[in-house]
């Protein structure tokens, strides 16, 4: 039996579909204290559509969804700016271990010395491998990491009594949480405009920078997936006119064991851990974007921040804090994640991981250049970025290509992202990946570039081969059914 | 492709000037670019706006941009219909799918703007 015909057998009902009335998942007791009138019964509805089913269809529908998915545990995932590498088990092992997974986030430290220690330590190895030594762990996800970053720069201008400064100037090649954190720490965004290799337009920024700025946040190696040459005279800058430089960690992988971000003159940054260090991503569990500062800005970490005094580890509020950003501790359960992953890793590990990560993508990069155009032709860092601009001329676009590519069991790449490319295609191969799996790819994407010149129709009406076929995305943004009908 | 009696900026807005009144669009090339639009945010009518300042943003499968004005004045008239039926845009951007009317302040500004054959030349590039 096939995929295509297994799936075609499958029970396509959603769960409303299959209630049927008076089914239950549990049969309560019956009840064996006084009945008590309920308080308010304006208050409660009986049209709510929810569905009646037992336990066993729930679990089969859910399961029967889970597998209809695509994930790194399944299928290659190039998801370039996301990083899509191997989540290995042993961290939910750890995770799961009950030391870690049994505690509540309102005990206090004395009771859970061991979690507050992991917290500790971690942030020791993230404050090492940035260079950036004041770290909390706090921030829930990138976007949240550079909200909080961009806090702590507001709160420093303000100790020095300088208030003029409300300028973020941000790129545009920039993702666009950058300036939507900066939008909500109350900052005004000016964007910088890049030059023609991808990289930050340094007249323009020395143009830009002056008594007005806050901070310049730049994402390094930039979304183009290119190290920025001018990276030293960028901060200098940055620092001549007053102003902090902040780093989108996002792309990270790149970079470690190799530079520090705090040794190029970066004065506060964000991770994720979700991508760099291996944790679960998107719909496979919660995000974690710890910032990190320089010495000089750690007493405007939010709280809180892990400290050690003896052989005592505490949670603190530093003096200066910008306050709480979520309700706990940040997510617990991902931090003890990413602390196994640098652990089993260690320090040549990782930087194992960088070199390789770099590798791959500039293997993908000189294979398939001769087929599609490049945002820029000079070796990448971690990910490439091509353009499906000559595909375009033969009226195959680069969202086709990346349907295409679902046929062939490979996660479709990021698109249209950077803005500043024409129809982008962002590859983040990771490292990972085995040669073989490259050489599929590659493979794959040729074969969709021939086939653009041979069946354009195939590629425009892609994908043939899932349970859902090409989906009519402006209409569902246009026209979207929130709620479910009945 | 472009109609010639419209004025083009940079932005990839058109202007029909109509006596004292400009009706403002996006063109063919920036609705071509952004693919299925499918949210136009615009602003009230009453509202004063700058030559080249920001007046709203537009949303497609793919991307958000800002909509930058070609020229300055009191904003007039909006058009609601396109709020509704943003798929107006992608089909007839110079007709239906028109956004502001303008009531401008300084006609001299017409002269900052491209024609058709300058517009052209631009995305040609
Ligand atoms: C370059 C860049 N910056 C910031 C972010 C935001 O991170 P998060 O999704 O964890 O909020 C991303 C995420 O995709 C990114 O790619």
């Amino acid at each position: 039996m096939t995929i295509t015909s297994a799936m075609n057998e499958l029970d396509r009902r959603l769960l409303m579909d299959r209630s049927v009335s008076g089914r239950s998942a549990v049969t309560m007791p019956s009840s064996d204290v006084p009945e008590q009138p309920l308080p308010q019964e304006s208050l409660l509805r009986d049209d709510l559509p929810l569905p009646e089913v037992s336990q066993l269809e729930v679990i089969r529908y859910f399961s029967l969804l889970s597998q209809l998915n695509f994930s790194i545990d399944t299928n290659f995932y190039p998801l370039g700016s996301c990083t899509m590498k191997y989540n290995p088990k042993i961290n939910d092992a750890m995770a799961s271990l009950p030391g870690f997974g049994s505690i509540h986030p309102n005990q206090p430290s004395e009771q859970v010395q061991g979690a507050v220690q992991l917290m500790y330590k971690l942030q020791e190895s993230l404050g090492d491998l940035t260079g950036l030594p004041g770290v909390s762990l706090a921030p829930l996800a990138g976007a949240q990491g550079e909200y909080a970053g961009l806090l702590i720069a507001r709160a420093f201008h303000a100790s020095k009594g300088d208030s003029g400064r409300t300028v973020a100037l941000i790129p545009d090649s920039a993702h666009g949480t950058n300036p939507a954190s900066a939008a909500m720490a109350g900052l005004d965004v000016v964007t910088v405009p890049s030059d023609a290799q991808g990289n930050v337009d340094v007249n323009a920024l020395q143009e830009l920078a002056d008594e007005r700025t806050a901070v310049f946040m730049l994402t390094l190696p930039s979304t183009l997936g290119l190290f920025e040459p001018s990276i030293l005279e960028i901060t200098q800058i940055i620092h001549d006119a007053g102003g902090l430089v902040y780093a989108d960690g996002a792309n990270l992988n790149a970079l470690l064991g190799m530079v520090k971000l705090g040794d190029l003159g970066f004065d506060i940054c964000h991770s994720n851990l979700h991508k760099t260090f291996s944790t679960p991503h998107g719909g496979g569990g919660p995000g974690s974007g710890p910032v990190m500062v320089t010495e000089e800005l750690s007493k405007f970490l939010p709280e809180p921040v892990a400290e050690k005094s003896g052989d005592i580890f505490t949670l603190a509020k530093p003096t200066n804090s910008v306050g709480k950003i979520n309700g706990f501790h940040g997510s617990f359960g991902i931090l003890v994640r990413a602390y196994t992953y640098i652990r089993a890793m260690g320090r040549d590990g990782l930087k194992a991981v960088a070199e390789n990560a770099i590798i791959n993508a500039n293997y993908i990069q000189s294979q398939l250049k001769d087929r599609y155009d490049l945002a820029a032709d000079r070796f990448c860092m971690h990910e490439t970025v091509l353009s499906a601009a000559r595909q375009k001329r033969r009226d195959v676009k680069g969202l086709d290509i990346a349907k295409r590519l679902l046929d062939h069991g490979i996660h479709a790449p990021t698109m249209y992202f950077p803005l500043i490319v024409e129809e982008a295609l962002m590859v983040e191969p990771t490292e990972t990946e085995s040669k073989e799996t490259l050489d599929r790819f590659i493979e794959v994407m040729r074969q969709i570039d021939d086939e653009v010149s041979e069946d354009p129709e195939a590629v425009r009406t892609a994908p043939h081969t899932l349970p859902v076929t090409r989906l009519d995305e402006a209409t569902a943004a246009r026209k979207p059914y929130l709620r479910w009908q009945g | 492709m472009n109609p010639t009696d419209l004025k083009y900026s940079k932005e990839h807005e058109w202007a029909r000037v109509d006596g004292n009144t400009v009706v403002v669009g996006i063109t063919q090339f920036a609705a071509d670019q952004l693919g299925d639009v499918v949210y136009v945010d615009l602003p009230a009518a009453g509202t004063d706006i700058a030559q080249f300042g920001k007046f709203g943003e537009i949303e497609s499968v793919k991307t958000v941009s800002d909509l930058f004005s070609p020229v300055g004045g009191k904003i007039i008239e909006v058009n609601d219909a396109v709020k509704d039926s943003p798929e107006k845009v992608n089909e007839d951007t110079y007709g239906n799918g028109w956004l502001l009317k303008i009531e401008i302040t300084d006609s001299a500004q017409l002269d900052t703007l491209m024609d058709a054959a300058g517009y052209e030349s631009l995305t040609a590039e």
